[in-house]
């Protein structure tokens, strides 16, 4: 029993070590300063993913400021106020909205976001962003929180201090870490995202700090290059990926630290 | 000295089960209670009654009457913040919040804005820190985080806690239970310190205890009240035959 899933590890792990080195080895030759900060230009003429990596960055941030306070915010009523029908059908709600492939939430902003106004906008890429964040980061914020012992919520009523007052500062601190490691985990998750972001936000050849309109990212740029006819292109599709990939890892770095507990 | 708690006909219930029948029981000022009996006999329960901390079980249920300095604390308009401020508790597990030595002590006094400044919260905090006994072990150490203590200090933080607030009585639930000798030790000595000023009803499991710290005992069984008397009495000429049977050890 031992050995059968002894080896059933070694082999997941054997895999996602050739995935991230056959990355790395395609994707590093490519990779120099210009073609981190260059936009996309015509195949020969280099070119490179600067504005995809402003794209996605600014994408995730609005998603991350639209999703994690509704996410928390309804994480928190479900664990501390949610045992009643509401919150059961907010609950399988949420797990149903996880399930749900990315690309349908990409359809649903494309239908209400990008034809009413026409356009293909960052905003509608964030949005659907923040969509699929929101579940995640509600159902990881409960967990969190249920885990605070009951004990400590006594000592803190016990003391005279009104219910909110006990979720507010010693029920979210004592879950704190484990909040932050979910709200990191759904923004590694949005951050690979490309389905929803094809209808949504698009593409862009050009450096775009507005939000109304088609905005590149990275995603969608390794999409583009890696379905191009060219080898050339396909390089920088490594290249690219190999950089998202750097950006997860690291992502996922900064949660491995987070969840070292202070208190 | 007068009677600072008055229980009066008390049934509780969770759900259908009753956990309490018909109690009446008075409690003086200013002496240490004990809470005795075989576990699951409803001492935890009634300690909670004290300071409405049953409240946060939706399906419990209570009839009688439960006064505390002659207010029934049951009453419609009660201030439940007020009461369990004035009642203080110390629980069987100790349960510091994750935040520092001095935080945890503050957290009373910051909530129910009884501090006037920066300096009087400091001055508070030590005091409380002093009436635990626990000042001289961790003055050098107030930001340094509470699950750093000991077992023992930490219940001692606990009590600390409960004490900044400025309680009159303090309920406490086998706070001993999970120390070594040594740090129970301690704690009694403290109580017996804490009973100058303030009424104290203490659940245990350990009858020398119990012997040796307070002034009366009440004995709890299967939910009732079976006997309650000034401790020496229990203890060597009980009125029930019960009290005696457990006492001398052939219950548990
Ligand atoms: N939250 C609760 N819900 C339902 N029953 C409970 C609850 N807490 C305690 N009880 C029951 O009430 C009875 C008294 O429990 P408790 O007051 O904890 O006893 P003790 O502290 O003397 O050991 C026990 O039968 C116990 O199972
Ligand atoms: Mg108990």
């Amino acid at each position: 029993m031992t050995m059968l899933t002894a080896m059933c590890a070694i082999f997941a792990i054997t895999i996602l070590v050739i995935i991230l080195a056959y990355i790395a080895v395609r994707g590093v030759s490519a990779i120099n300063i210009e073609f981190l900060i260059d936009t996309p230009k015509p195949v020969g003429e280099g070119g490179g993913i600067g504005n995809a990596i402003l794209g996605s960055a600014l994408m995730t941030l609005l998603a991350t400021a639209i999703g994690l306070p509704i996410g928390i915010g309804a994480g928190v009523y479900l664990a501390e106020f949610g045992d009643n029908w509401f919150g059961n059908t907010v609950r399988f709600l949420a797990d149903t909205l996880i399930g749900v492939p990315s690309i349908i939430v990409g359809i649903f902003v494309y239908t209400i976001v990008v034809l009413p106004m026409s356009r293909q906008s960052g905003f509608a890429g964030a949005l659907s962003l923040a969509i699929i964040m929101i579940p995640i980061v509600a159902r990881t914020t409960e967990e969190m929180i249920r885990l605070v012992p009951k004990s400590m919520r006594e000592g803190a009523l016990a003391l005279g201090a009104p219910q909110w007052r006990v979720t507010w500062n010693i029920v979210m601190p004592a879950a704190a870490s484990g909040i932050a490691t979910g709200a990191m985990l759904s923004i590694a998750r949005i951050s690979g995202e490309t389905a929803p972001l094809l209808f949504t936000a698009l593409n862009s050849r050009f450096y775009n700090y507005f939000f109304d309109q088609p905005m590149a990212s990275l995603t969608v740029q390794i999409y583009n290059y890696a379905t191009g006819p060219f080898e050339i292109e396909h390089q920088m599709a490594w290249a690219a990926t190999l950089i998202l990939v750097g950006l997860i890892l690291f992502i996922n770095i900064v949660v491995r630290f987070l969840t070292k507990k202070k208190y | 000295m007068g009677n600072k708690i008055t229980v009066k006909n008390l049934n509780f219930f969770y759900g259908k089960d009753q956990a309490l029948f018909d109690i009446s029981l008075k409690i003086p000022e200013r002496e240490v209670m004990a809470f005795v009996g075989p576990s699951g006999c409803g001492k935890s329960t009634f300690l909670r009654v004290l300071n409405r901390m049953n409240d946060t079980i939706p399906y419990a249920r209570i009839e009688g009457e439960v006064k505390i300095d002659g207010k029934d604390i049951y009453k419609a308009k009660t201030d439940v913040v007020a009461l369990r401020r004035k009642v203080g508790m110390v629980f069987q597990k100790s349960n510091p919040f994750p935040k520092s030595i001095f935080d945890n002590v503050a957290y009373g006094i910051r909530i129910n804005r009884m501090h006037s400044s920066k300096k009087d919260l400091a001055e508070r905090v030590e005091k409380a820190l002093k009436d635990a006994a626990l000042w001289e072990e961790v003055k050098d150490r107030l930001p340094t985080s509470a699950f750093g203590l000991s077992g023992g200090q930490q219940q001692r933080l606990c009590i600390a806690r409960a004490l900044a607030v400025q309680p009159e009585v303090i309920l406490m639930d086998e706070p001993a239970s999970a120390l070594d000798p040594i740090a129970t030790q301690k704690i009694e000595e403290l109580v017996v310190e804490l009973k100058k000023k303030y009424t104290i009803v203490i659940v245990t499991h350990n009858m020398q205890q119990a012997a040796r710290i307070s002034d009366r005992t009440a004995f709890f069984m299967l939910g009732k009240l079976i006997e309650v008397n000034p401790t020496e009495k229990m203890f060597t000429n009980p009125d029930d035959k019960l009290t005696e049977d457990y006492i001398t050890g052939r219950f548990g």
